[in-house]
């Protein structure tokens, strides 16, 4: 789900090139301008392709959602005039993008409902689960890597290495379905202490509290099944951007002076190898979105990769092209974050 | 470093919160055992989302079966038959020439709110049908033939029909409220989620939270007696596998829609029962016998050979029935022939003996022979311009009998000299590729209502797509002046008896053209606990389901189980002790890690 994380790395080869041209007072606003520019040019173009995409998907959408109902050739074509679908495609496109600029993404075929309000409904589970599980594998990465890195060849480092990167190549699916019958169903000594699905039980008293507890209850094996799969990457880049750092002369000086192994480590190291990592985890933020479509279906978590995966289903062309939209925004976004990220945190970036 | 420590005390607290849910239904369970008033809430898994509140508009078996629940019928199809029995109506009787229904109504019913249920709300339900495009989307087909619907007084309703209409008593139409529903100004968009929905069926809709879980209470008004349980809720799963899980652990209590391999590992699980259903299904291999339109012009690109009944009756005996039932379905089916499925004994056809074809593979090849269609060197038959009888297999990949029997499919058709290309794809893609023709041989499979009247016409000539090639219901392309004569004849025939020998006649037709052939009626699959509920009232009685009922009878007959356990159910003591031990261990980790932590960073200021 996530295999293409490590590539969007490459496109950082763009932000110290732009660089070059800009200096003086303004650099900045122009930096940022043409970044931002940059940006609404990506957001047009996912427009127009998440349009044109998903009206090439096979199959009648009226058809399929009428097939095995008693309906007439005329309730077939009232439907397909109510949604539009009658409509020369060039108009559909137009009346599409003028939904979209004023914020209407259209109307759902499946819900029958508007685009926006299903996914504002379903965004913050999304960001609840994605969120902590990366603020987790963040955590975990960084301290798995920084260890390996240190000891490189050690047990530890194979030992770690070897399962993250099992965990890494595992399909999402079996893990997430694994992880559930051990934790929630139970297999031979541990118990089941966890829901099999869902976000909140029915049965939870009303209050604050008690409704925080049990999303958080829910909120376990998703989050535990999303952050095996999504630690690696972090840990790996961790990992050989600090062996990198290892051979640089101010830690041997560093050393010389006769500071303790793990200072050297904790205050000169790791901060210097940190750059990265954090551009890493910002450009993967935008993904992670996406990433959890298979977390969500196993855990019947009502997120956004749950509605994307039902209205492909469908297919629900409104709801899909509105996803495609929030999914892809927040992958240019987060770029852009990174971008700008990036020259705030590097100084090499900075000076041109 | 305070703050560093202090951190992972949270974390600690945050982790100890989170596994306390788990001990809590489990103590809560013990404490309910003892109440005898705490509700009794029967969880179902559902696996199919909700499309829509608004009866007029949603369509997927979970809504329709939702709005069965919330609203009632003028009539509906008994628990035991499926035989019409009175809902809203208590009698109705027809003119002589089958045109006009007066139908009295009950005056005892209740909406919800406490208003009475009048004649003028059904009046005002199929009007709404009449007069809005919108409102006909989930039923439209029902009114198509009515003329005029008045409510003549409270009790008595008279519907007129332009042409007689044997689905009179078979209207799948739930009636809503006309003070409630004369204010919704847009059926289309009208979301119908102001909680609680005022019904009048034996369960009120309480509480809806999309994608999470439905809740349901018992209606204290409702006129037949308020159900056995108090509540009733719909638990989301999107996976399966995960809502079988649930059912074992003890989180639902009804599961349904399960595949051979599930009820399997469930049989022998203590407080599991299985409920082996006859389905209402049947799953069929489709042909294009030459696929056109409404007038008649060819479309799409199906094998001529297969416009040869011959060819298609002996693609027909080189299927072995017993063997796709045994292997595709684990047992859980019985082989088909006639089009409407056993479950249904009014309308089931089965052919006599004579008529039978049996897995007769020499026979296949004989009539294979005779019709003219020789054997290549390379095994293949060809027809009369050299055309090897090589025919393309459409299968659906969301449905693992395609891919199963699809194998078998091609072996026996490979004994009779036809090479078959099976091709496994997403089910729209399939839809729009048998929509178009362009197919030679697809699996295809419909549920069958009560009536079959529905599932009969998709078989007319007049269901095939307009001169643009779309907008048809057919199946697959089927078209035959004799079956449309006997449709036409069926839908105007209102002699119970005589209705059965047409439709009868219909499926004869059917098998003996081969078009479609029905291979298997799958059973319908459900499990429930038995150790927490019974008395679930089947449909039909015996060997009927207990959900997607055609009705209501189902949750409206269960009861606790004796000596059922409470509402947590599933969580006992032995996981309130592991789930503790989890809590310590976690808390003895952290105080390691904080203690190492401490000691580091006093090393650190030396």
């Amino acid at each position: 789900m996530v295999s293409d994380v490590l590539a969007p790395s490459e496109s950082l080869g763009d932000a110290p090139d732009s660089e070059g041209r800009s200096g003086g007072g303004s650099g900045l606003a122009r930096y940022v301008a043409s970044k931002v520019a940059g940006a609404a040019t990506s957001l047009l173009l996912v427009i127009l392709l998440g349009f044109f995409l998903f009206r090439v998907l096979p199959g009648d959408p009226v058809q399929t959602m009428t097939r095995g109902r008693a309906v007439s050739a005329e309730q077939i074509a009232e439907l397909r005039e109510r949604f539009g679908l009658d409509l020369p495609l060039w108009q559909q496109f137009i009346d599409y993008l003028f939904g979209v600029l004023r914020g209407d993404l259209g109307v759902s075929y499946f819900y029958s409902r508007p685009v926006s309000d299903l996914i504002a409904e379903r965004f913050w589970p999304t960001v609840l689960l994605a969120g902590s599980a990366t603020i987790l594998a963040v955590l975990l990465g960084i301290w798995l890597g920084t260890r390996s890195a240190w000891r490189h060849g050690s047990r530890f480092d194979r030992t770690a290495t070897g399962v993250a990167l099992t965990l890494w190549s595992v399909p999402t699916f079996w893990l997430g379905l694994i992880v559930l019958m051990v934790f929630a169903v139970g297999v031979g000594p541990i118990p089941g202490m966890f829901p099999t699905g869902g976000i909140t039980s029915p049965d939870t008293p009303p209050g604050v509290i008690p409704y925080v507890l049990d999303v958080a209850h829910h909120l376990v094996l998703p989050c535990i099944t999303m952050v095996a799969v999504i630690f690696a990457q972090y840990q790996m880049v961790m990992r050989s951007s600090l062996l990198e750092e290892m051979g640089a002369d101010y830690l041997t000086t560093a050393r010389a002076k006769g500071l303790r192994d793990e200072l050297v480590r904790r205050r000169h190291a790791v901060p210097n190898a940190m750059l990265p990592t954090v551009t890493l985890i910002f450009l993967h933020l935008g993904l992670v979105v996406s990433g959890a479509i298979m977390v969500e279906t196993v855990f019947s978590w009502p997120g956004l990769g749950l509605l994307t995966y039902q209205a492909l289903d469908v297919p629900d062309l409104p709801l899909l092209q509105g996803t495609f939209i929030v999914l892809a925004g927040a992958v240019v976004a987060m770029n852009l974050v990174a971008d700008l990220l990036y020259r705030f945190l590097d100084p090499r970036v900075r000076a041109s | 470093m305070r703050v560093r420590s202090g951190a992972v005390a949270a974390a600690v607290g945050v982790i100890a919160a989170v596994t306390a849910p788990a001990v809590a239904p489990g103590v809560a369970g013990a404490e309910t055992e003892e109440t005898a008033e705490s509700p009794t809430v029967l969880r179902v898994a559902v696996t199919q989302n909700i499309d829509s509140l608004n009866p007029f508009i949603a369509i997927f078996a979970s809504s329709t079966e939702l709005m069965r629940l919330m609203y009632e019928f003028v009539t509906l199809p008994s628990a035991e038959d499926q035989s019409p029995v009175g809902g809203l109506a208590e009698s109705w009787e027809t003119s002589e020439d089958n045109l006009t229904w007066t139908f009295t109504m009950r005056d005892d019913v209740q909406w919800s709110d406490g208003e009475p249920v009048t004649a003028e709300d059904v009046a005002f339900t199929y009007n709404l049908m009449l007069e809005d495009e919108a409102a006909r989307t989930a039923n439209g087909n029902f009114v198509s033939a009515f003329e005029s619907v008045v409510a003549e007084d409270e009790t008595t309703l008279v519907v007129t029909t332009a042409t007689p209409q044997a689905t009179m008593l078979a209207l799948d139409i739930p009636i809503v409220p006309e003070h409630i529903w004369s204010e919704v100004d847009d059926i289309a968009s009208f979301t119908n989620d102001t909680m609680p929905v005022v019904g009048s069926g034996p369960f009120i809709l309480t509480e809806y939270r999309a994608e999470q879980f439905i809740r349901m209470e018992a209606n204290p008004d409702y006129f037949r007696g308020p159900a056995e349980i108090d509540e009733l809720q719909f638990l989301f799963y999107r996976n399966a596998d995960a809502a079988v899980q649930a059912l074992r652990t003890g989180e639902v209590d009804l599961v349904n829609r399960l595949t051979p391999a599930q009820v399997d590992a469930l049989r022998d699980v203590e407080g599991i029962a299985v409920n082996e259903a006859q389905g209402r299904r049947f799953y069929e291999l489709a042909t294009n016998p030459g696929a056109a339109t409404r007038d008649g012009t060819p479309i799409g690109d199906g094998h001529p050979a297969l416009e040869d009944v011959r060819v298609r009756q002996a693609i027909n005996q080189a299927i072995d029935r017993d063997v796709l039932v045994d292997r595709v379905l684990g047992g859980y089916g019985e082989p088909g022939a006639g089009y409407i499925p056993p479950v249904f004994q009014d309308y089931h056809w089965t052919p006599s003996e004579e008529q039978r074809w049996d897995f007769d593979l020499d026979a296949a090849n004989e009539l294979l022979d005779e019709a003219g269609y020789p054997m290549g060197d390379d095994g293949v038959r060809v027809d009369g311009d050299d055309r090897p009888l090589s025919f393309r297999l459409y299968g659906r990949s969301d449905r693992a009998f395609d891919t199963q029997a699809g194998e078998f499919v091609r072996n026996w058709l490979g004994e009779i000299g036809i090479e078959v290309d099976l091709q496994i794809m997403a089910g729209t893609r399939l839809n729009e590729l048998t929509g178009e023709g362009v197919y030679d041989l697809a699996f295809s499979g419909w549920g069958v209502n009560p009536d079959p009247d529905y599932v009969l016409g998709i078989q007319t000539c007049g269901q095939r797509p307009g001169e643009d090639g779309t907008g048809g219901t057919t199946d697959a392309f089927f078209c035959d002046e004799e079956f449309d004569d006997l449709y036409a004849a069926q839908l105007a025939e209102f002699d119970p008896e005589a209705r059965r020998a047409l439709v009868a006649d219909m499926q004869e037709l059917f098998y003996e053209q081969s078009s479609s052939m029905t291979l298997f009626y799958e059973n319908a699959l459900e499990a429930y606990r038995s150790d927490r509920f019974e008395g679930f009232q089947l449909q039909p009685d015996p060997g009927g389901v207990i959900r997607e009922q055609n009705g209501y009878w189902g949750y409206y007959g269960a009861q606790p189980a004796d000596g059922a356990a409470g509402g947590g159910g599933g969580v006992d003591t032995g996981v309130i002790l592991a789930g503790i031990a989890v809590v310590v261990l976690l808390g003895g980790g952290a105080a390691v890690l904080i203690a190492r932590r401490r000691r580091a960073t006093a090393d650190d200021r030396e």
